[in-house]
C-alpha cells in the first residue's frame, strides 16, 4: 500500500515539519518512503508545500501530484491542490483560515479550526500536529501509540522544552469532535 | 675556498628569461632563502601564468601550476591539506593584479599563513608587451600604443597600499632588484616574509619592482636606470604593513 | 547491516564525503546545494577537517586543486550558474591528472536561470565541462541512498584513475529526505607517489602541471589519458534496468526524471503495454553497450529528461539511431510529470518497425 500525502500552507506554519514527523514516523515502522519539499524563496512568507509518502513498496517519484492524503492550512493551498487529490481522498481544512468548504464530492472533506484550536490552548504554531492528529484518528495510517516514540526523535535536541507541547497538540487533533 | 656557488634549491636547469630580465635574480633570492632557513625539503611552490609559468623548472622543491591569477587560491589548497609545508607563491603583475586580484585579496584577508613573491614590470612579458594593471600612466605598450590614458584606461593598481589596509595580511613590503644595495634589501624582505610563515604568523607579500628590457625596449642597463626614474617614484619602496613590527612599536594592533 | 537514518540528500552526500576520507571542503554559497556546505562547516571543524569559504567559485575550485595536490581527498560543490564559473579548473584538474570529487546540483539555465531542479548540464558534464580533450567520470544518483553510495564510489574512481568524479545531483535529489544507510566499508587506497608533500631532502622534486608548450609531447599525454578512458569505459560503465525482460519501449531516465518514469512505467505496464527502463548510472562512461543490445529488443526509445533534450544524443549515438528516439521533457526547473511520461509511452508504442 502506498500513501501520498500532501501538506501545504504558508511558510512558519511548520508545514515541513508535520512533513518530517509523518516520515520519521515512517522509518520507525520500517516503510519506504520519501520527504520532498518545496524549497526557494516561496518559502519565505510564500507557499510551502511538503510531500511524504509512505509505502511497503520502493518509492518512485518523491513529488505528490495526486494526494491520497491533503492536508490545506491555508486558501492558496486549498485552491491549488483540491482538483489534484485523488478520488476518496482525505482532504483536511484548516477551518479557522479557510472559510470556504470542499467543492468535490468525490473525497472525504474534513474541517479543524487548528489555528483557533492550538491559540486557545496556550500551542500557537502547533495548528500544524493538531491537523496532524486528526488526520492519524481519521485515516489510520500511522497507530496512535507510536506518536510519543516518533516525536522523541523529530524534536531536535535543543528544542526538548517542545515536546510535550507537540505530543498535547497531536492528542488535541486526535480528540477534536 | 668557495666564494659563490648556486643555491641548492635551484635546479641546474638554464633560465629561459630574456638577456637582462630580472626574474633571475629574484628565483636566485628566493633559492638563496630556501636554502638559509633549510626548508627545500618541506618546500612546496605555485607557479603562475606569465613569463613566470615554468618556474617548476627551476626551483629545487615540489611545484604546482597554476591557472593564470589562481595560485594564491592553489596555494590556500596546498597550505591547508599540507600546514607544516612553506608555500609560496611566484606571481607577475598581471596574474595577481589584474585576472588573480579576487584570489590574491582573500587570501590576504583570510591571513592565509602562505608567501606571495609579486614581480611587478609594468607590463604583460609573455604575450608580447600589452598593458599591465600596473602600466604607468603615459607608458607605451602595444596595447596602449599612445601611452596609458588614464582618462580612458585608468590608473595603476598599487598592490603593497592596497593589501596593506587587510587586517589578515601580516607583511608587505615593496622592494626594487634594479641595483646591488636595492638587490640586498630585496632578499632581506623576502626573508623576512619566509620566516613569517615558517613562525606561522600568517600572509606576507613582497613587491619586487623589476625590469623588462625586452618590452620596454630598453637596454637591461637603461632599463634598471628607468626602474629609478619612473617606476620607483610611482611605486615608492618600503614596509607598508609590519603587524609584528607595530605590536613591538607598541601600536594598538 | 547499519541502522537506517533519515536525511536529505545533500548532508547524506557530505557525510558520505566524510565517511570517504574527505577532510577539506572548498565552496561557494549557491542554491539549491547550500546544505552540503552547511553540513560541512558543522562537521569540519569538529573531525579535525577543514571548511573554507571562498571568495568564488573560481577560487574554491583552485583550492581544491591545491589540496588535490597533496594527495588528499578534497571535494567542492556548487550547482549550475557555479559550475561553469568552475569549468576553467575542471580543466586544470584533468590537464594536471589530479582525483577530486565535484558535486553539481543543478538548478534550471541557461544564465542565472531559476533555483528549482534540472538536469540541462548533462552536455557540460559529459562533453563541454571545460577547454581541451577530457572527460570526467558522472554519476547520477536517484536516491538519497544513491547520494551516499555513489559520493564514496566516486572519491575512489576519481583516485584510481587520477581524474575528476562529478556527482550530478538536481535540486530534488538535494532536498529530499529517504532513510538511508550509511555503512561503506573500507577507503581503497591508492598510489600517491605523484603527490606533493615536501621533497624532505629525500627525493627529486615533484611537479603537477599541465603546460606543454611542445605538441607532439602534449598529444603524447592526450593519447594517454584517452587510453585510460577507454578503460574506464570497458570496466566503469553502471547501469540499472526496470522491467525490461519483455519490454519493447525502453525508457532512458536519471536522477528524479527516472523516479517518475517508475510510476509511469508501473501505470503504463497495467494498461498491457510492454514498457521497461535503463537508467544510467555513470552518464560519462554512457553504458553504449547495454544500449546497442536493447536496439535488438525494443521498438522504440523515450528519453525522459529535465532538459531540452541533451542525454536523448547519447542514446542515438550509442544505438546508431538504429530506432527511433522520443522525447519527454521539461525544463526551465520543471519537472515531467507521471502523465507526461505516460504519454510519451503511449506514443511510443504505436511505432510498429521490425524486430
Amino acid at each position: 500500500m502506498t500513501k501520498n500525502i500532501l501538506l501545504a500552507g504558508f511558510g512558519g506554519q511548520g508545514i515541513l515539519f508535520s512533513g518530517k514527523f509523518l516520515a520519521y514516523e515512517g522509518l520507525m515502522e520500517g516503510k519506504e518512503l520519501s520527504w520532498l519539499p518545496s524549497y526557494g524563496p516561496e518559502m519565505r512568507g510564500g507557499t510551502a508545500n511538503c510531500s511524504v509518502i509512505l509505502s511497503d513498496e520502493p518509492v518512485g517519484s518523491p513529488i505528490v501530484t495526486n494526494p491520497d492524503i491533503l492536508i490545506a492550512m491555508n486558501l492558496p493551498s486549498l485552491d491549488k491542490y483540491e482538483n489534484a487529490a485523488a478520488i476518496g481522498a482525505h482532504i483536511l481544512v484548516d477551518s479557522s483560515l479557510i472559510e470556504r468548504k470542499v467543492m468535490r464530492d468525490d473525497v472525504d472533506a474534513h474541517y479543524i479550526p487548528a489555528t483557533r484550536l492550538a491559540a486557545d490552548n496556550e500551542m500557537s504554531g502547533l495548528a500544524n500536529m493538531i491537523m496532524i492528529g486528526y488526520m492519524i484518528r481519521k485515516t489510520g495510517i500511522i497507530p496512535y501509540d507510536n506518536v510519543a516514540k516518533t516525536m522523541e526523535k523529530v524534536v531536535p535536541a535543543k528544542k526538548q522544552n517542545l515536546l510535550e507541547l507537540n505530543k498535547k497538540a497531536v492528542e488535541l487533533g486526535y480528540n477534536y469532535k | 675556498m668557495k666564494v659563490f656557488e648556486k643555491p641548492h634549491a635551484l635546479t641546474d636547469n638554464v633560465l629561459h628569461y630574456c638577456p637582462g630580465c630580472t626574474h633571475g635574480i629574484i628565483h636566485r633570492l628566493v633559492a638563496e632563502v630556501i636554502d638559509e632557513l633549510g626548508i627545500e625539503g618541506r618546500t612546496i611552490g605555485v607557479a603562475s601564468v606569465g613569463c613566470s609559468v615554468m618556474a617548476y623548472n627551476y626551483f629545487n622543491v615540489d611545484m604546482v601550476q597554476a591557472a593564470h591569477g589562481r595560485a594564491p587560491a592553489v596555494a590556500t589548497g596546498v597550505k591547508r591539506t599540507e600546514p607544516d609545508n612553506i608555500v609560496f607563491t611566484y606571481q607577475g603583475d598581471g596574474d595577481l593584479a589584474a585576472i588573480g586580484t579576487a584570489e590574491m585579496v582573500h587570501s590576504a584577508a583570510r591571513g592565509e599563513n602562505i608567501t606571495i613573491i609579486f614581480v611587478n614590470n609594468a607590463i604583460y612579458g609573455m604575450t608580447g608587451g600589452q598593458m599591465a594593471p600596473t602600466t604607468l600612466p603615459g607608458q607605451v605598450t602595444q596595447t596602449s600604443p599612445y601611452g596609458r590614458d588614464v582618462k580612458t584606461v585608468g590608473y595603476p593598481v598599487k598592490v603593497c597600499e592596497m593589501v596593506s589596509q587587510l587586517d589578515g595580511a601580516a607583511y608587505i613590503e615593496r622592494v626594487a632588484v634594479n641595483n646591488v644595495k636595492n638587490v640586498r634589501n630585496a632578499k632581506k624582505a623576502i626573508k623576512k616574509a619566509f620566516e613569517y610563515q615558517v613562525e606561522g604568523k600568517g600572509f606576507s607579500l613582497i613587491e619586487l619592482i623589476s625590469s623588462c628590457p625586452t618590452n620596454w625596449g630598453l637596454t637591461p642597463s637603461k632599463a634598471l636606470e628607468w626602474i629609478d626614474e619612473n617606476m620607483i617614484p610611482y611605486y615608492p619602496l618600503g614596509v607598508y604593513k609590519d603587524k609584528y613590527a607595530d605590536k613591538e612599536a607598541g601600536s594598538d594592533d | 547491516m547499519s541502522e537506517k537514518v533519515l536525511m536529505k540528500g545533500n548532508e547524506a552526500l557530505a557525510e558520505a564525503a566524510i565517511m570517504a576520507g574527505c577532510r577539506h571542503y572548498f565552496g561557494y554559497p549557491i542554491t539549491p546545494q547550500t546544505e552540503i556546505a552547511a553540513y560541512m562547516a558543522k562537521r569540519m571543524p569538529k573531525i579535525g577537517g577543514v571548511f573554507l569559504q571562498a571568495e568564488s567559485e573560481i577560487a574554491a575550485i583552485n583550492m581544491v586543486i591545491g589540496g588535490a595536490s597533496t594527495g588528499r581527498r578534497v571535494m567542492t560543490s556548487s550547482s549550475s550558474p557555479g559550475i561553469s564559473l568552475k569549468s576553467e579548473g575542471l580543466s586544470y584538474l584533468a590537464g594536471c591528472d589530479l582525483p577530486a570529487l565535484v558535486v553539481n546540483v543543478q538548478r534550471g539555465g541557461p544564465g542565472l536561470g531559476g533555483i528549482q531542479p534540472s538536469q540541462s548540464d548533462y552536455f557540460h558534464a559529459t562533453r563541454g565541462a571545460g577547454h581541451g580533450d577530457f572527460h570526467m567520470i558522472v554519476l547520477a544518483p536517484s536516491s538519497v541512498q544513491e547520494m551516499v553510495n555513489l559520493t564514496f564510489k566516486g572519491f575512489d574512481l576519481a583516485e584510481k584513475y587520477r581524474m575528476t568524479c562529478m556527482i550530478l545531483s538536481d535540486g530534488t535529489m538535494g532536498q529530499m529526505m529517504e532513510p538511508v544507510t550509511l555503512d561503506m566499508g573500507e577507503i581503497q587506497k591508492y598510489d600517491k607517489s605523484w603527490a606533493l608533500t615536501g621533497t624532505k631532502g629525500e627525493r627529486k622534486p615533484r611537479i603537477i602541471n599541465s603546460l606543454f608548450l611542445q605538441p607532439d609531447e602534449l598529444e603524447k599525454f592526450n593519447f594517454a589519458r584517452y587510453e585510460r578512458y577507454k578503460k574506464i569505459e570497458e570496466n566503469e560503465s553502471i547501469y540499472e534496468e526496470y522491467r525490461m525482460e519483455d519490454a519493447e519501449v525502453c525508457i532512458v531516465a536519471f536522477g528524479v526524471a527516472s523516479r517518475v518514469s517508475k510510476n509511469a512505467i508501473d501505470k503504463a505496464r497495467e494498461q498491457g503495454i510492454k514498457v521497461g527502463m535503463i537508467r544510467p548510472v555513470t552518464l560519462w562512461p554512457f553504458p553504449k553497450k547495454r544500449f546497442e543490445e536493447a536496439a535488438d529488443k525494443v521498438r522504440a526509445f523515450v528519453s525522459v529528461e529535465l532538459s531540452m533534450g541533451q542525454m536523448i544524443e547519447d542514446i542515438e549515438l550509442a544505438t546508431r539511431c538504429r530506432r527511433p528516439v522520443l522525447l519527454c521533457n521539461r525544463t526551465g526547473g520543471m519537472i515531467p510529470t507521471v502523465e507526461n511520461v505516460l504519454e510519451k509511452i503511449a506514443e511510443a508504442d504505436k511505432i510498429g518497425g521490425t524486430r
